[in-house]
């Protein structure tokens, strides 16, 4: 099939690069967004059910102030760097549709 | 604060002129359509994360997280932080699919995903929506501002305002606006921190004057303060039917050092008229003009027009007493108003459970001078404002599903903003598309940790901000406590110049995108498909105009409203419409244009429906019985509206199976694969 264009193969192929693709991707969005959820869900409950912890004071701030205010906006970006990086990878994984479709055919994963 | 202040309208007209001159500049370089409408695609990571943070960063962030922060406290940390954090959302899910997939908007990905030419006339409607919602906190951005610094009336300022950048939009288009809009991001990170860093170096740091309010402080009335536990302080009061909001827990609230003027608006001003004082100490208010109280809360302190009725004995409730002889309800001229705070009683045990603030509603226009010494009016107590489930998510009853929602509304409606996500078009590929996300999470951070130290410094500085509801104006005044009074009202002008930066980035984008869809999705692709280009670029041309004097009339509205909330409401309306389109459509399959139609319209409509009647139960223009927990469902929508619009587009598309497209895997390839692999294809050609 060298002479084929990605626009020609049939509507199997497609499925298949797509399923690809998308599986590897979405795999890390979802670990991604897990632990940002963990955080940004957790503390609501941790200022409600743990108040003794949420309100100790650091320095005038109290810690659930301190980690809400500022230390989130780091941790946020450290995962966005995170997924990045790993997303990119993939991404030059998956570039070269033969070898993706090849693989796919002899059973094996790309990258792994 | 009576008169013009000079130096601040210097820095607000340069930076209006600076806007408006680089967009002409700018304007001369945009030829085609397609230069227009997305600036024609060929921006650089920085600078477009420049510009899209600039875009972003609106009358709420600038002025409206400061004021709603030093309003409630801890509880409006959720704003800033979900505001920069819902781009990690994107990120993950949203930002390269869209890329990819080469459509300018979310009608075109509508249009484009689903094969449907119906569903993009569906689709269009909640930039509208959504467009119009986030407008009018610009607007009383602007009314509050010009307010401020000029003295104007309110609806001045918002003329002002909205004619300069409706004019702007209309003969500019977006690529004026691509530069403008990085340029003025920096701007506003200069406006938002410097300022703060050299009111810090006065009055001390952002810890400093956050432990001022663990609750150490002295005051006159401690005695009567008692273990209360503040969730529980939503309740009916007395004989009075109408439902206690404000928590008023023990504990102090910050006291004003000297005597200040204040304006009341009245009745037409509501709810700002009204005044609730602290439980703690003795409240004096003067009255030159006097005045004439409407409501005195709770029950046991209103005393009839004879001044006979007293349910509590006097030791207990001193209650609010005209010196000159007032009967309590009004204040002849000159008259002070003495506000005591009492202990509530109860009959049967004769024990105390708790001390409640006494409150009034003043009745007409009118100004008052609050004496030194006294405890703000309407300020959160200390702790209830220092520790989460404060007086914003425990207003209902139902703090921690308050919190849960707005955090939903935040984050999945930053993913589903029309007038954000167009700025997506213009990078070069899904990689720079991903990057780009990144760098705006680092400069939206960066920017919010600041409006936060605005708030606490402010609770502090200027308490009586809080008396007639003007805390979204503290970025503007805070400066000029300074006793350098030339530092002072410079520092003023340059926060005065970015939240001017601020509503007009955040209002041309939204005027671009909302133009857009009408000139772009209804008039090129419904009304007149044959028309030409010039005849588009008119279309956009007049469009701008009507939604620029629709906002103006919108933004009249809305001046009692905190700017942050009403942005957060937009929020809610995107999270329960777009985003469900956009993360379905981008990562399943199976869903169907009938699916995301429906969900999209049931879940942004019923939202809209809810928010919209919490506005006008809050200004009592409407009063339906609702219990509070409907209530808190209905001022924060997103956490029913989301899991609804979601399950309605998987409900649905499971039903209308056969209507997916016949190159849906194609589609799905085309928004996931990387472009090397030959496929991208762009919906308007070049």
């Amino acid at each position: 099939m060298p002479d084929r264009t990605v626009l020609e193969l049939s509507a199997e192929e497609h499925a298949t690069l797509a399923h690809r693709v998308m599986r590897r991707q979405g795999a890390l969005s979802l670990r991604v967004a897990a632990v940002f959820a963990v955080l940004v869900l957790g503390l609501p409950l941790v200022n409600a059910y743990w108040p003794d912890l949420a309100n100790a004071e650091v320095g005038g701030f109290t810690v659930t102030w301190l980690f809400l205010g500022v230390l989130f906006y780091p941790i946020t970006v450290a995962l966005a760097f995170y997924f990045v990086r790993k997303s990119d990878k993939i991404e030059a994984e998956c570039t070269d549709w033969r070898a993706v479709l090849a693989d796919e055919a002899s059973g094996r994963e790309v990258g792994r | 604060m009576m008169g013009i202040s000079w130096i601040a309208l210097a820095f607000v007209v340069a930076m209006v002129g600076a806007t408006v001159g680089l967009g002409f500049y700018a304007t001369r370089k945009a030829q085609t359509a397609s230069d227009f409408f997305v600036a024609g695609r060929s921006v650089s990571v920085f600078w477009n994360a420049s510009a899209i943070s600039g875009e972003y960063l609106s009358a709420a962030s600038f002025m409206g997280i400061a004021g709603l922060l030093m309003k409630y406290g801890y509880d409006a940390l959720w704003y800033p932080v979900c505001y920069a954090t819902g781009y990690l959302f994107l990120l993950l899910f949203i930002a390269g699919p869209l890329r990819r997939f080469g459509a300018y908007t979310i009608p075109d990905f509508a249009e484009g995903r689903f094969d449907s030419p119906m569903f993009r006339r569906i689709a269009v409607t909640f930039v509208l929506f959504i467009g119009f919602f986030y407008t009018m906190p610009q607007m009383k951005g602007a009314g509050v501002v010009l307010g401020a610094i000029m003295n104007w009336p309110y609806w001045v300022g918002i003329a002002v305002v909205g004619a300069v950048i409706t004019f702007n939009v209309a003969f500019g288009g977006m690529k004026g606006i691509t530069f403008v809009q990085a340029f003025q991001y920096w701007a506003k990170v200069f406006a938002i921190s410097v300022p703060v860093f050299v009111l810090m170096s006065v009055y001390g740091g952002y810890g400093k004057n956050l432990g001022a309010n663990s609750g150490h402080k002295q005051g006159t009335a401690r005695e009567h303060e008692l273990p209360y536990d503040r969730l529980h302080d939503v309740a009916y009061i007395g004989q009075d039917e109408e439902r206690q909001v404000e928590p008023s827990a023990p504990g102090h609230t910050p006291v004003v050092a000297r005597d200040v003027l204040l304006k009341f608006k009245g009745h037409e001003g509501y709810p700002a008229n009204g005044l609730s004082f602290s439980p703690m100490d003795v409240t004096r208010l003067e009255f030159p003009k006097g005045v004439t109280f409407d409501k005195v809360l709770p029950g046991p302190f209103a005393k009839d027009s004879k001044g006979e009725r007293l349910p509590f004995r006097d030791d207990y409730a001193p209650g609010l007493k005209g010196n000159e002889g007032g009967d309590g309800l009004s204040v002849p001229p000159g008259g002070v108003l003495e506000a005591h705070p009492f202990v509530n009683h109860d009959a049967r045990t004769t024990e105390h459970y708790g001390s409640r603030a006494a409150k009034v509603e003043i009745k007409e226009q009118t100004t008052a001078v609050l004496k030194a010494g006294s405890p703000a009016p309407n300020a959160p107590a200390d702790r209830a404002w220092l520790r989460p489930f404060g007086p914003l998510s425990a207003k209902h009853g139902y703090p921690l599903l308050y919190t849960y929602s707005l955090i939903i509304a935040l984050i999945c409606g930053t993913a589903g903003l029309p007038h954000i996500l167009v700025r997506f078009y213009t990078n070069p590929d899904g990689r720079a598309a991903k990057r780009t996300t990144l760098w705006v999470m680092v400069m939206l951070g960066s920017f919010y940790v600041f409006p936060p130290i605005w708030g606490v410094l402010g609770r502090n500085a200027m308490p009586w901000l809080y008396a007639n509801d003007t805390t979204d104006s503290i970025v503007i005044r805070l400066p000029t406590i300074l006793q350098n009074k030339l530092l002072g009202e410079i520092l003023s002008g340059i926060t005065a110049a970015g939240a001017f930066a601020a509503f007009m980035s955040t209002f041309s984008g939204l005027l671009v995108s909302m133009s857009g869809a009408l000139a772009h999705d209804i008039y090129g692709k419904i009304l007149r498909p044959k028309s030409s280009p010039e005849a588009r670029m008119a279309a956009f041309k007049v469009s701008a105009v009507a939604i620029g004097v629709a906002s103006m009339g919108l933004g009249l509205l809305v001046e009692t409203f905190d700017i942050a909330k009403m942005v957060g409401w937009a929020f809610a309306i995107a999270a329960a419409s777009y985003f469900p389109l956009l993360l379905l459509g981008a990562w399943w399959k199976g869903l169907t244009k009938y699916g995301a139609a429906s969900g999209m319209l049931v879940g942004g409509f019923a939202s809209l429906a809810a928010i919209v009647t919490s506005m006008l139960l809050d200004k009592k223009i409407v009063t339906i019985p609702v219990t509070p927990l409907v209530r808190s469902l209905m001022e924060q929508p997103a956490i029913w509206g989301v899991p609804l619009s979601i399950g309605i587009m998987i409900a649905v598309s499971l039903l209308t199976r056969s209507s997916l497209p016949r190159d849906i895997s194609m589609k799905m390839l085309r928004l996931h694969a990387p472009e090397e692999m030959g496929l991208s294809k762009n919906y308007i050609e070049h």
